[in-house]
């Protein structure tokens, strides 16, 4: 083994950097959930699982229960929509195909803050929809479409939409096709097709993509912000409101556990459909 | 009859992505204060957005440190992503699926940490900090968008370099690195997309003295909507879409 300084230094870079500003931050958090709520400093150094105990009221309950709902409703819609839109894009001529890839990466890589405000200005009460619909006549009222939990969903769809298109497109293109033709000459029907073959090896590509749609969903702040009404929060408010508004480091930290335990869930259902399909689903995002 | 029913259907879905896009930015020629009815077309909120000067402060802002760590997290993420490809070492794998958990891990988490760690180290938080958050968020992308190439390459290329006398520093930049450039140049572009179109983690990590675009976007559409901020979310989805299409030309040509 070659040992010189180059080698160091290109190992140590990445590393120390990582170490630095990802796993000691995130120690501060696991290490801040536990200590007791202090006026002056933020936390006093004692041990306590007040913060944890403050996530079982009533307040945080109910918005746990809101967002987690959100998100999974996010999560449905994005995948019902994207499986089929995957699956018509990869087979589609080459240019074409090429062309419309890149349309979707543009929304994927650009300012999610943007796209919602974009709705926002779709939305607004005298806005295009209503303004369309009031001169076709389908009502006569203006609908209120800003500020309701609905306008929160869609946003969420919205901007979430791409992070599943293009995890499942990169499983369905990884997909041989050829086991599909074997398994019709066996004589398998196409609904044994779908759930035996093609389900279990593009599994991969769901779950990567499920985990981008939901994880965002329960902390894209912005999006009840800018099209929510006062009673609609998202986990990533409450985390939010407790370091800027209430000034709660360990309610706040608790928060944020749970969150990345959510995340360690999901992550541990990739690795495990990644194996059995012994396909990726994450990589190839550029 | 079965490709009419796609084609309606691939057109719903981009015409759900693209129509609000489109619409906002033809509003942000809209020459009208308050109404959404077209009252014809003007250069006013463009010309406008280059002159306020809260709103030019943040654009700088935003562009010096979308620069910098873009820059700082290439450098970083192709050193990095090499030594992965070239070097057996402990923690290797560990490392490298700890990058991917960092991409995916949400944005609230990372802002929050950092805040923290920030404070209890005492580092106010300010440009600086700003700039160290940046690097951390870009830094995985560049990895992984590097690493994804140089994994394709010929081992066989190291070999030679070394057997013809290079040092490993040489082999590095002359030979890895003019390979690797496309993937370079795609791992900095969407560095300095993702660094100049942050808004969580950044929410947490800047200071109040320094504003940057997204977060000054998302102050002034909480208090109301103001034609500016139409023309320049325009101004920004089009230096996405240019860095993007551009990252995205110099992978796929070259592969």
């Amino acid at each position: 083994m070659i040992k010189s300084r180059f080698r160091n230094f290109s190992i140590g870079s990445t590393m120390l950097w990582i170490i630095v500003f990802v796993v000691v931050p995130y120690v501060f958090v696991m290490l801040f959930s536990f200590l007791e709520r202090d006026p002056v400093s933020a936390v006093a150094w004692k041990f306590t699982l007040d913060g944890y105990r403050e996530l079982l009221s009533p307040v945080f309950l109910k918005v746990c229960w809101y967002s987690l709902l959100l998100a999974l409703g996010t999560t449905a819609i994005s995948l019902l929509a994207a499986y089929p839109f995957a699956f018509i894009l990869v087979r589609l001529p080459d240019a074409l195909r090429r062309m419309l890839l890149l349309l979707m990466i543009i929304p994927f890589w650009t300012s999610s803050l943007i796209r919602t405000y974009a709705l926002v200005i779709l939305f607004k009460a005298n806005g295009i929809i209503n303004t369309f619909l009031l001169w076709t006549g389908i009502i006569h009222e203006p609908l209120s479409m800003l500020y309701t939990q609905t306008a929160v969903f869609v946003g969420l769809v919205y901007t979430l939409l791409p992070f599943m298109v293009l995890p499942i497109y990169t499983s369905i293109q990884k997909l041989d096709w050829r086991l599909i033709d074997a398994a019709r000459d066996l004589g398998a029907t196409s609904r044994h097709i779908f759930f035996r073959i093609i389900l279990p090896l593009t599994m991969p590509g769901i779950v990567a993509g499920s985990t981008m749609v939901f994880l965002p969903a329960l902390g894209l702040f912005y999006i009840p912000d800018f099209l929510g009404g006062a009673r609609s929060m998202l986990i990533g408010n409450y985390i939010k409101n407790q370091f800027l508004t209430t000034g709660n480091w360990p309610v706040g930290s608790a928060a944020s556990v749970i969150l990345t335990l959510i995340m360690c869930l999901f992550l541990y259902v990739y690795f495990l459909s990644s194996r059995k399909a012994h396909t990726g689903g994450m990589g190839d995002m550029a | 009859m079965k490709r009419a029913a796609r084609f309606v259907y691939l057109a719903c879905i981009y015409l759900f992505l693209y129509v609000p896009i489109l619409i906002l930015i033809a509003y942000s020629f809209n020459d009208t204060k308050y109404s959404t009815n077209w009252q014809g077309f003007t250069w006013k909120w463009y010309y406008q957005l280059f002159t306020d000067s809260p709103l030019k402060e943040a654009l700088v802002n935003s562009l010096i440190i979308a620069m910098a760590s873009s820059v700082i997290a290439t450098v970083l993420g192709t050193l990095g992503a090499f030594a992965f490809y070239r070097y057996r070492f402990v923690g290797r794998k560990v490392m490298y699926t700890f990058i991917y958990i960092v991409m995916m891990s949400p944005d609230i988490v990372m802002g929050i940490s950092l805040l923290m760690f920030f404070i209890t180290i005492g580092l106010a938080t300010g440009p600086f900090t700003l700039l160290l958050a940046h690097v951390t968020f870009c830094l995985p992308f560049v990895v992984v968008t590097v690493y994804s190439r140089i994994s394709g390459f010929d081992r066989n290329i190291i070999d030679v370099a070394k057997d013809l006398g290079a040092s490993e520093m040489q082999m590095f930049r002359h030979i890895m690195m003019p390979m690797l450039m496309p993937a370079i140049i795609a791992g900095w572009l969407l560095s300095f997309t993702l660094s100049l179109d942050d808004v969580v983690v950044s929410f947490f990590t800047t200071g109040p003295s320094f504003e940057i675009l997204p977060l000054k976007i998302y102050s002034m559409v909480r208090l109301g909507i103001k034609p500016e901020i139409n023309a320049l979310s325009a101004v920004m989805f089009l230096l996405s879409l240019i860095t993007v299409s551009v990252a995205h030309l110099v992978t796929k040509e070259t592969r």
